[in-house]
């Protein structure tokens, strides 16, 4: 029982959010500030590794990225502000979380749209009432009268 | 079973077929597509474009004695192409030939080195010869940051107003000068 007790527990450590940002040097002193820019730094693509966050990624880039987040953070700017400093250097792409405009309705809505056609195309078939069948010919009647003697 | 019955059925069964080879021949496409370079799923639209080159002042790349800023590159009078490289870049050795072929052809690149050593870019001017007709480097990446830059080698069209006009992500190919530049630099003349 011990070794499986063991391997839980380690599997449990392994388990934590694993963050790129190992350096402490790279941390703000501050540990609200810390903990801000981290939310932010997680809500930005990394462009090198494009599915991986800004605070998740290895890349020189994104190491690059978090130093700014952090002097932008510790001048004062708010989440939003910092969010938009990159949105108007790398587009919308750069959010994790794609805003909702025009052109990500379809992203946005197409779930629901999906519900509503499954739904629907549900509902119309459980309405239809089964036909019917018709009633038996003679001979249909004959063959049934044989097999049930 | 009725006729009619049967023939829903044939539509039951090769509506999800017809489906299917519609969804694969999309398929098809995108993928010869981004065989072709035509398409790069990775791409990323640059909000840069339309907008004035944004402000920086970045120091000289070796063999140039001068850096140069935002207001050199919006005095330059006619449509530019910033090129940034790196000579650790393999897709730059790729693109070089092209950027040759361009300065011969006539047309102005500025060159920013990124996040190079300047004894490393100034060797692979001197071997692979020099395109550029200013240098600047950018070893923080800093710049490339203002100008949306996410890697090695990218390449912009500034107009004789200051407006960059055109981007690339990823190395300029044959085709790339044939069917892009040189109507887009014919057309900001």
């Amino acid at each position: 029982m011990k070794p499986l007790w063991l391997a839980l527990l380690f599997a449990l450590a392994l388990a934590g959010p694993a963050r790129a940002v190992s350096d402490p040097a790279e941390m703000l002193p501050d540990r609200a500030q810390e903990l801000r820019a981290e939310a932010v730094g997680q809500q930005l693509r990394c462009l090198v590794c494009q599915n991986e966050s800004v605070e998740d990624s290895d890349a020189d880039l994104a190491r690059d990225l978090r130093r700014i987040i952090r002097t932008r953070v510790q001048a004062g700017d708010s989440n939003k502000q910092v969010i938009a400093w990159m949105v108007a250097r790398y587009g919308d792409f750069v959010r994790l979380r794609p805003p909702l405009r025009p052109l990500t309705w379809v992203l946005w809505f197409s779930p629901l749209l999906a519900l509503l056609i499954g739904g629907g195309a549900a509902g119309l078939a459980l309405r239809r009432k089964p036909a019917a069948a018709p009633p038996l010919s003679p001979a249909e009647r004959k063959a049934l009268a044989d097999l049930l003697r | 079973m009725s006729g009619e019955n049967l023939a829903r059925r044939r539509l039951l069964l090769l509506a999800p077929l017809a489906l299917a080879s519609a969804a694969g021949a999309g398929f098809l496409v995108v993928l010869d597509r981004m065989k072709r370079g035509a398409y790069d799923p990775h791409t990323l639209a640059n909000p840069l474009l339309g907008a004035p080159v944004p402000d920086f002042s970045l120091p000289a790349q070796p063999p140039a004695t001068t850096g140069f800023d935002s207001a050199a590159l919006r005095a330059a009078g006619g449509p530019v192409l910033v090129n940034f490289f790196a000579s650790w870049c393999v897709p730059c050795e790729m693109e070089h030939p092209q950027l040759i072929a361009l300065q011969r052809g006539g047309a102005q690149i500025w060159g920013i080195a990124y996040k190079d050593s300047s004894a490393a870019a100034a060797g692979l001017l001197s071997r692979n010869g020099n395109p550029y007709a200013r240098l600047a480097r950018d070893e923080p990446g800093r710049v490339a940051i203002d100008w949306g830059v996410y890697g090695v080698p990218e390449t912009f069209l500034v107009d004789r107003t200051g407006i960059i006009r055109w981007h690339q992500a990823g190395p300029i190919m044959p085709e790339t000068i044939t069917e892009t530049l040189q109507p887009l630099l014919r057309r900001y003349a």
